[in-house]
């Protein structure tokens, strides 16, 4: 697993306060991990926070799963 | 009871009768307060009236988006947060309905209720992240009961009502409350200036038979932004005299 992963993986279990084995790469936030959209919503949040990028509101909305998140890191946080 | 020391509130319209008596309200429980109003002089004139200690004063035109906008985050950067948001800050542009000009009606609704809504957007998101929030909505016995003259003003203060629900049912499971409180006839430099006629018009409808003093609506907020009304949301809480219930 890559940093990025490691941390976007931290985040999640912190703030859903679910499984780290749970979190994989196809993990739904909130068909299976069990979010709702305010829990989105922060999450996005938090990546911002942790990885100091701005996420605007249409990328937001295709960050669905871990793996959304990461590869959008991946590709945007310096 | 209802101590607000650490807390820190963002004031609109800090410089009216009701903002000052709810800036001071909130100061004196040991809150931290930032002022917002258009008029920086009588801004620096509340801040140095409260000791200059834990008073930090933000001019803002809440008729300007980026004004706007800008206001929570410096109101943050000062404070090192902000716990409490009274969205006090109101105009008035009153004409008969038929009479009523479109520029009248989107002043009122800009400042009235639009820059309430983009305020508590902003101010949502940090207190999302702390687990914790007031926001104290100052609305109006007219968005309730409607008034002559009024009709943009009676609809903003009535769309505040509404926001209040749905923002309070978004954030609820965050620890953010969301109140409205609902003045109704409260004593001020305008109503000073009514004639006995028109002052004994208005106090006939009212039961409590005097008008309100801005203290009695600060000490609403007071409550409202308090560790007691942690179960409060999503409320309307009307400041009367009885001039009509609910």
């Amino acid at each position: 697993m890559s940093d990025i992963a490691e941390r976007v993986k931290k985040i999640v279990v912190e703030h859903l306060g679910v499984e780290p084995e749970k979190v994989v790469e196809g993990a739904n936030f909130i068909d299976d991990l069990g979010a709702d959209s305010l829990d989105t919503v922060e999450l996005v949040m938090a990546f911002e926070e942790e990885f100091n990028v701005e996420i605007p509101d249409d990328a937001a909305e295709t960050i669905q799963t871990v793996g959304d998140a990461v590869k959008f890191l991946e590709k945007n946080s310096a | 009871m209802f101590d607000l020391t650490g807390r820190k509130a963002l004031v609109t319209g800090a410089t009216g009768g009701l903002g000052g008596a709810i800036a001071r309200a909130l100061h004196r429980q040991g809150a931290t307060v930032a002022l917002s109003g258009t008029r920086q002089e009588a801004l620096e004139a509340l801040a140095q009236d409260l000791g200059g200690e834990r008073v930090h004063v933000s001019p803002t035109n809440l008729a300007d988006a980026a004004a706007v906008e800008a206001l929570v985050p410096a109101a943050e950067a000062a404070m090192g947060g902000l716990d409490i948001l009274v969205n006090n800050a109101g105009i008035t542009r009153d004409n008969l309905f038929m009479r009523m000009k479109d520029d009248e009606w989107d002043a009122v609704i800009a400042v009235n209720l639009t820059a309430a809504f983009r305020l508590s957007r902003a101010a949502v998101k940090g207190m999302m992240r702390r687990r914790h929030g007031r926001i104290v909505n100052i609305g109006s016995v007219v968005g309730a009961t409607g008034n002559p003259g009024q009709g943009n003003y009676a609809a903003a203060k009535a769309g505040l009502v509404g926001m209040t629900k749905a923002l309070a049912a978004e954030v609820a499971s965050r620890n953010i409350t969301v109140n409205c409180i609902a003045p109704g006839f409260i004593a001020s430099p305008m109503t000073d200036e009514l004639n006995e006629k028109q002052r004994e018009g208005i106090l006939g409808r009212v039961p409590m038979g005097r008008l309100g003093s801005g203290d009695e609506v600060a000490a609403a907020t007071i409550y409202l932004a308090s560790q007691e009304a942690a179960y409060v949301t999503g409320h309307t809480l009307h400041v009367n005299g009885g001039m009509a219930m609910f």
